[in-house]
């Protein structure tokens, strides 16, 4: 077995770092959701919250999406894609959610 | 700009492999554009899903709490999570030339992992069909069934091409060609757990909640 250079090291340790932020999102919404006690509406939003924290998580970690060092325009490719998609999905959960609430 | 910039987001092969660092850029571009489009996708099924998530949806049927098991799901979650790790081990192990046996060691746990994931989904959704809550028995459950198994459907191609990237590493070698299939594969199974996190905090946990 050949050793390790430190570089591969540096970068097995990134993936780490990421993998254990990753565990921790994970786990806090899970444990809340199994050991109950909190009100829902709060277990709801520390949900979102931990989802959309992990999600950057696993961009910079595993995707290693960085700002500084990209061409710019996978980055516009990205930003883009969730813009549509945010007014796309969240158009139609307002629609749909207004027209219950008059039916 | 350099050829030793990082050309494109993922991890890069790194300037000492040469051509193939070169060539995976436009590729991996591609596969990008792809990803995005396969994301608006499942943002749609997820949308869906959520206007589905009230009683008029559910229409008298089962509904979250009585269908979802917390622990399958967060057994699946783990999987996932440790596969994602797992496959970022093995583009370490391609990106800084690690004898192959250690690349397909890598890649060969995260196929195992994989496969574990689908048969708990698959052990998941046979309890759902035994309780008569399969898609036609309500809108909530058509979305549920539109959302979840399209993700897993994505698991299993990703789970063929890992399978086909076993052959070819054997047949064909660590060529140019293999390492930039590799690099969008890495990719495809990144993007898949991103898609879980939403699956698992929407479904599930919003729906045992």
């Amino acid at each position: 077995m050949t050793p390790y250079s430190s570089d591969h090291r540096a970068e097995v340790r990134h993936y780490l770092v990421g993998f254990a932020l990753a565990l921790t999102l994970t786990a806090l919404p899970f444990g809340l959701v199994a050991w109950g006690g909190v009100a829902r509406i709060w277990v709801l939003a520390i949900v979102a919250g931990c989802a959309i924290i992990q999600t950057v998580v696993h961009l910079r970690y595993f995707l290693h999406l960085d700002l500084s060092r990209q061409k710019r325009e996978d980055v516009l490719l990205i930003l883009f894609s969730t813009l549509i998609l945010s007014i796309m999905a969240g158009g139609t959960i307002w629609i749909v959610f207004n027209l219950a609430g008059r039916m | 700009m350099s050829k030793h910039d990082t050309i494109h987001p993922g991890l890069n092969l790194g300037e000492h492999h040469g051509a193939a660092h070169d060539k995976a850029e436009i590729g991996a571009f591609g596969f990008w554009i792809f990803l995005m489009s396969d994301l608006i996708i499942f943002g749609l099924m997820f949308a869906l899903y959520v206007t589905m998530q009230n009683p008029m949806g559910q229409a008298g049927g089962p509904g979250p709490k009585e269908l979802f098991d917390l622990t399958s799901a967060l057994i699946q979650t783990m999987l996932l999570l440790v596969s994602s790790l797992s496959f970022g081990l093995a583009s370490l192990a391609l990106r800084h030339h690690r004898s192959r046996a250690e690349l397909t060691f890598w890649l060969a746990l995260t196929l195992l992992l994989g496969l574990a994931f689908l048969s708990f989904e698959a052990r998941d959704f046979a309890a759902m069909f035994a309780a008569d809550a399969g898609p036609s028995r309500s809108g909530f459950l058509s979305a549920f069934f539109g959302l979840v198994p399209l993700h897993g459907l994505h698991v299993a191609s990703g789970c063929l091409w890992l399978l086909i990237m076993l052959i070819q590493i054997r047949t064909l070698g660590l060529s140019d060609l293999v390492k930039s299939r590799l690099l969008k594969l890495g990719l495809f199974w990144h993007f898949l757990d991103i898609v879980w996190i939403g699956i698992f905090s929407i479904v599930y946990l919003g729906g045992l909640a």
